[in-house]
């Protein structure tokens, strides 16, 4: 049926800037969509808008049927931000159990949550104590432990091992496959074939809504990122700055 | 406001608390400390006919002034970490609302200024012999309503800071005026009458008057009844003044 996000014409400014340019967009249900660009293209503002933190200049943000940031959505949409939103001298369960009660869950629920990030071992040990990835993962269960209908993760994967980042990749999949819709940004390309669907955004503009297949056949190449530079060097008149999508 | 939500968020603030070990030694010892200080000063101090010790004056206003300055400075920090460590951000995305993380800051702190004064109680009455005419319940029940004027005027003023730097300097700004103005130095009845105007504005001064009440009558007074309500007025429009400028949506 409907798609769970649908955005028309968002324009944001923060500051005298102009972050996002006139973007739109939807987001399939039950899958994975990635938001791929360099960093700095708009990718967090574009995330908070989904989520309903951004004051936004014009345009437009459906999700799940109600306008972005609509009381109700607070149940049904979880947000990891892009630094680990967790608190540092509380332990990984109490964080979790914190985020639970929030929304209505069980301690149960919580400790289930910390055991499929893969920190039961850490589960006792304060946040402040962990390294990198593993606050970005306690960070991570706080934004899944509410079992939200579409989940939206600025950078979940920075910062963590190969072997975690693919059981990662292979727990978001096996929630789309329940029906979850899941965003996911990224600034690594090698990411982008993991996804269902691409949304290529640079300078606040989007330049690609496909999937990886479709953007390999439109371009011709079979690597993600070369087939994003050729979009990038197509869509402009000159090949003026592409250094900084790589 | 959601009384789970609420409950879940007052935990979650003491859990915090409670990890930070050094910081709870902190909070209950240094003013029973501060109070000995203040009592080997006035040891020697005769006390005039017909009024209080010069001890008992100044400790039973410390009473309530130490809940009042620390409460202030450790909720002014806290709030301004939830800012920028973007667990703000993100709680603001869940069914928490507003009121249920500022009651939260209120109710967590408000408990722990109730630890702290009836320490600082029990040490000044039992080791350091203060005496009041009223009830030393009294004088808790004053110092904790100015505990949680103090996390309410401080949840409001780390809305004005962006960084540690700046929450730190509200710190003078907000309870020095109050601490100078409020009776304790010179007799509010004394000061010039503008001091007197901007005294009289001044929750702090009615914390106070109240404890100078409990001080002077074995009963309590409706004076201090009309004290306390008025600073507990205050820690409610600071409260929702606070509400106002936590924004769900920002740049």
């Amino acid at each position: 049926m409907d798609d769970a996000i649908a955005v028309r014409d968002l324009v944001v400014d923060r500051g005298r800037r102009r972050v996002l340019d006139g973007i739109g967009c939807t987001v399939p249900r039950g899958a994975v969509t990635g938001l791929l660009g360099p960093s700095g293209s708009g990718k967090t503002t574009l995330m908070r808008a989904v989520v309903g933190v951004q004051t936004i200049n014009s345009g437009t943000v459906t999700v799940l049927g109600r306008p972005a940031g609509a009381a109700e959505l607070r149940r049904r949409v979880g947000y990891l931000t892009q630094a680990p939103s967790v608190y540092v001298d509380l332990t990984v369960r109490e964080n979790a159990r914190y985020f639970a009660a929030l929304q209505g869950r069980t301690v149960a629920d919580a400790d289930a949550a910390v055991t499929d990030v893969g920190l039961a071992a850490a589960a006792g040990q304060l946040v402040g104590t962990l390294s990198g990835g593993q606050r970005s993962r306690a960070s991570l269960a706080c934004a899944l432990v509410g079992e939200p209908e579409l989940v939206v993760l600025d950078e979940p994967t920075v910062g963590q091992d190969p072997v975690l980042r693919a059981d990662l990749w292979a727990r978001f999949h096996a929630l789309a496959a329940a029906g979850t819709t899941l965003l996911v940004s990224s600034h690594v390309m090698d990411e982008a074939a993991r996804c269902d669907r691409l949304l290529l955004i640079r300078h606040g503009r989007l330049i690609a809504d496909d999937t990886p297949d479709a953007v390999r056949a439109a371009t011709g190449v079979d690597d993600l990122e070369e087939a994003f530079l050729r979009l990038i060097r197509a869509g402009e008149a000159g090949p003026a700055d592409i250094g900084e999508a790589a | 406001m959601n009384p789970t939500i609420l409950a879940a968020t007052t935990g979650r603030i003491l859990r915090q608390l409670r990890h930070d070990r050094r910081t709870v030694a902190l909070l209950v010892v240094v003013p029973t400390v501060l109070l000995t200080l203040v009592y080997y000063m006035y040891a020697d101090q005769p006390a005039p006919p017909g009024r209080p010790s010069p001890f008992d004056r100044v400790a039973l206003v410390m009473l309530g002034f130490f809940p009042f300055i620390i409460m202030f400075l450790v909720t002014s920090i806290a709030m301004l970490r939830e800012r920028t460590s973007g667990t703000l951000e993100r709680l603001l995305t869940t069914p928490l609302g507003k009121l249920d993380l500022l009651f939260g800051y209120g109710i967590a702190f408000g408990l722990a200024g109730v630890v702290q004064s009836t320490v600082a109680a029990a040490a000044a009455y039992r080791l350091l012999g203060l005496t009041t005419a009223g009830s030393a319940a009294l004088v808790v029940l004053i110092a904790a309503v100015n505990a949680v004027l103090a996390v309410a005027l401080g949840l409001l003023c780390s809305a004005f800071a962006r960084t540690e730097f700046q929450a730190v300097q509200f710190m003078p700004v907000v309870v020095a005026p109050q601490l100078l103005l409020c009776g304790l130095f010179v007799p509010r009845d004394q000061m010039a009458g503008w001091l007197q105007t901007v005294s009289d504005a001044l929750p702090l001064s009615y914390a106070v008057e109240a404890l100078q009440e409990v001080g002077a009558h074995s009963t309590p007074t409706g004076l201090m009844w009309r004290d306390v309500s008025i600073v507990a007025g205050a820690a409610v429009v600071a409260l929702v003044l606070a509400a106002a400028t936590l924004r769900r949506r920002s740049g």
